[in-house]
């Protein structure tokens, strides 16, 4: 039997260079990036004083204010996400509404409402446990956000939520599509989202390391592939893709982004947080999207790499294009948005599956910012500094997560 | 403090802590059916009550309220005799 078709037919993100496509598009061509000095709180204590925020988010634009208080600001950007994809793809559902039933929500997040975590531990240390929120919980747990949107938006097929630290959401919009597949429903939200630029987080990954310290430079922190690079921007932000059966989405004539070809995943099997030299799991993840989606690896025009900008990623995912790609490693396009964006975390999978569409859907491939010494261990074309006209039909992005979960999705034209 | 104080305060703690609407709110106003108010908005409401009175409120008495007005006379009583 064939298997359904699955394609994107809407787009929603909130991230730290724009609240909405469409500006969030040209912001990429343009090469600017979203890291300034830290405002969400007072910052002099940490090690690294910088961080790419969400600017001037308005929730009422999206959701009522009595609803926007219960919620985690990890889930009022995925709402906001998933509020544009939906009107993007001309969808809406009532209560009750049969065709509500054959849709769903899938949600990825590295850690969840970590600022009300934060938050309600101070309560707890100061107060008592007695005046813990009666919403701490459900603002805390990591699927409030696939909860939240499927009461709001009248989402009643499966809704779940995957919580596979830095490549959450690509296994968000793989686990969606593969619903789609098997025939559950016809339509998906898929995506997910991060707001962990708090004190508890950034002390935990400035303890760890992983962090870029360039405070008197955060526009030029995060220089995937560099030779300078040193350690990653924390960013935050959502990405929300409307995914759809090709039969559905035809039959409503609906307009269509592109195709989700395949979905690749491995585990390196090898430490909680470095990945494995030489790239071996990286490497099966996107043979694994290749062969899921029955396409030769000569194929594929473009990368948009998980490109952290720490030491050791770059490296490993250079090698592990290498070995999957060979001599046409140095033919393809490799860039990392994450020099512009920042890193994501849980939200980075979703956004950067916005940026494959709409590289496929115009034509033009976004840049990698902050590229001036190259490093002899990262030696392919990584679209340095300047955005590129050229028509690709094939992309893979690439996500791997702390754990060692390595995800690659495989996105074509239609 | 004196009733219409403690009335007019009660009514900011719903705008400001439970988010509801001020022209929604009334003596007569039901938390649950008129005003949307769940069990957990109402646990949030009663801490910001004992919080914002310096009050204590019992989980049997805390039961019992329905209506804004219910939740005004308890706190006076329990402020005023």
């Amino acid at each position: 039997m064939d298997r359904r078709r699955v394609v994107v037919t809407g787009l929603g993100t909130v991230n730290p260079l724009a609240n909405n496509v469409d500006d969030f598009w040209k912001a990429l061509l343009e090469g600017r990036s979203g890291a300034a000095p830290i405002t969400l709180f007072d910052a002099s204590a940490l090690t690294t004083q910088f961080a790419a925020e969400v600017k001037d988010f308005e929730s009422e634009l999206y959701m009522p204010r009595r609803a926007s208080r219960r919620l985690d600001r990890s889930t009022m950007l995925f709402w906001a996400a998933t509020h544009q994809a939906m009107a993007d793809a001309g969808l809406s559902y009532e209560d009750g509404d049969p065709e509500g039933f054959r849709a769903g929500v899938v949600c990825g997040t590295g850690i969840g409402g970590i600022g009300t975590t934060q938050q309600q531990m101070a309560v707890l240390a100061e107060r008592g446990p007695g005046r813990v929120s009666p919403l701490a919980i459900p603002m805390i747990m990591s699927n409030q956000a696939a909860g939240a949107v499927s009461i709001d938006f009248h989402l009643a097929g499966p809704s779940t939520c995957t919580v596979t630290a830095c490549a959450a959401s690509a296994n968000a919009i793989g686990d969606a599509a593969e619903i789609i597949r098997r025939g559950v429903t016809d339509v998906m939200v898929a995506g997910g989202m991060e707001a962990s630029v708090t004190e508890f987080a950034m002390g935990g990954f400035n303890s760890m390391k992983a962090l870029s310290t360039r405070n008197d430079d955060p526009e030029r922190a995060s220089r995937p592939f560099d030779k300078d690079r040193d350690g990653f921007l924390l960013g935050e932000g959502a990405g929300a893709l409307i995914l759809e059966s090709l039969e559905h989405a035809t039959a409503r004539g609906a307009e269509v982004y592109g195709e989700i070809l395949g979905y690749g995943m491995s585990a390196d099997s090898y430490h909680i947080t470095l990945p494995r030299p030489g790239g071996d799991g990286a490497a099966r993840a996107m043979q694994g999207a290749l062969d899921d989606g029955e396409v030769d690896a000569s194929s594929i025009g473009y990368i948009n790499a998980h490109g952290t900008s720490t030491p050791a990623n770059d490296v490993t995912e250079t090698l592990a294009i290498k070995s999957v790609f060979g001599d046409h490693a140095y033919r393809l396009a490799v860039s990392s948005t994450k020099s512009m964006t920042g890193h994501m975390l849980g939200g980075a999978g979703a956004v950067e599956a916005v940026i494959s569409i709409k590289a496929l859907d115009e034509g033009v491939l976004p840049p990698t910012i902050n590229y001036t010494t190259p490093d002899p261990e990262c030696d392919l074309d990584y679209v340095r500094n300047e955005a590129r006209d050229v028509k690709v039909d094939r992309i893979l992005s690439n996500s791997f997560g702390f754990g060692g979960h390595n995800v690659s999705l495989l996105f074509a034209s239609v | 403090m004196e009733k219409p104080e403690i009335e007019a305060k009660l009514v900011d703690l719903l705008v400001d802590e439970l988010g509801l609407e001020r022209d929604d709110i009334t003596l007569e106003a039901k938390f649950e059916e008129d005003l949307d108010v769940d069990s957990l908005g109402v646990v949030e409401l009663l801490m910001a009550l004992e919080d914002n009175f310096e009050v204590k409120i019992p989980d049997e008495e805390a039961e019992k309220l329905t209506t804004v007005g219910e939740a005004v006379d308890l706190v006076n009583q329990k402020l005023n005799g």
